[in-house]
């Protein structure tokens, strides 16, 4: 029997700009990306992993990924999710999953009011879900980061609770946009959903710099061949 | 409907105009920069009007994480 390359969907708002570079960064580590435009009301069959790209959805209009949050797709991602489905949330798809309630807080202009643009060091934090499985704790990754409205916000009580779920997955080695205890990337309780600032997809290449994205997107992709074996 | 940062929250956006103003000699404790929106709704009366927006707040237009709302009738 031959193994076939797990289907991720990726979708694409108005205003997503990294849903290519999200396709090609996973057909390239063997998954089959497929396009989800996001008025579909379902996703493609035999899906077995969702990426919500980077970008500015619908303009950024009213706050970042708030207008996404209400988009036809996005009952199909969050029913996706429900039955334990893998779905990553890059910058802007990030944010949305904070506007939709599939993650904890919520994302806020950088404190120093300035879009950074940089290649971040990120340690790993949590090892329990797919996509940071194949990483040890205390790992440490480079992965690029681009965004103006990254500065991740919680409050004591809140805070706490994530701290204490072990939901905190990845944390930048310094300080770039104020985001509370250095978040940069959150899961969900259940661990099926990551949500992160920094960019995998733009660092899956040595000749373009950075590789700290392959062991997250690779992580996302054996989850999804796991869950499609899993259906048969 | 007025939206803000809520108390607490840091606000970059204040935080520059603040500084703005106090490069143009002008001095103020605290800036703090929300958002307008203005609606037109139809309701039998101004109660259900406003517990309409209310929802509207708490679902989409503010984010109670982070923002607080006050709504403001024109046409009472």
């Amino acid at each position: 029997m031959t193994e076939a390359a797990p289907r991720i969907a990726v979708v694409t708002f108005p205003g997503s700009n990294d849903d290519g570079d999200a396709r090609l960064a996973l057909a390239r580590l063997g998954a089959a990306a497929l396009p989800v435009w996001h008025t579909a009301t379902e996703l493609p069959a035999a899906t077995g992993g969702v990426v919500l790209p980077g970008g500015f959805s619908y303009g950024d209009y009213l706050r970042c990924g708030a207008i996404a949050r209400v988009a036809p797709v996005m009952d199909a991602v969050r029913a996706f999710a429900a039955e334990g489905g893998p779905v990553l949330g890059i910058c802007n798809g990030f944010q949305i999953l904070c506007e939709a309630g599939m993650l904890p807080g919520a994302l806020r202009p950088n404190r120093q009011l300035e879009f950074v643009c940089a290649d971040a060091a990120v340690t790993v934090e949590e090892t329990t879900s797919p996509f940071t499985a194949a990483c040890t704790r205390g790992d440490e990754l480079v992965i690029p980061i681009k965004h103006g409205e990254g500065n991740w916000v919680a409050d004591d009580e809140l805070y706490a609770e994530v701290s204490e779920q072990g939901q905190v997955a990845l944390r930048y080695v310094d300080d770039v946009n104020g985001s509370r205890a250095g978040v940069a990337g959150l899961v969900n309780r259940d661990r099926n959903v990551l949500g992160l600032m920094p960019h995998p997809e733009h660092a899956v290449d040595p000749l373009l710099g950075p590789t700290g994205g392959v062991p997250i997107l690779e992580g996302l992709i054996a989850a999804a061949r796991e869950r499609l074996a899993v259906a048969g | 409907m007025l939206i803000r940062p809520k108390a607490g929250i840091l606000d970059p956006q204040g935080e520059a105009v603040k500084a703005s103003l106090a490069t143009l000699g002008f001095s103020v404790t605290d800036a703090r920069v929300g958002r307008l929106v203005d609606l037109e709704v139809e309701a039998d009366d101004a109660a259900s009007a406003r517990a309409e927006v209310e929802r509207m707040c708490a679902e989409l237009l503010a984010n109670p994480l982070i923002e607080s709302f006050e709504i403001v009738a024109d046409r009472p």
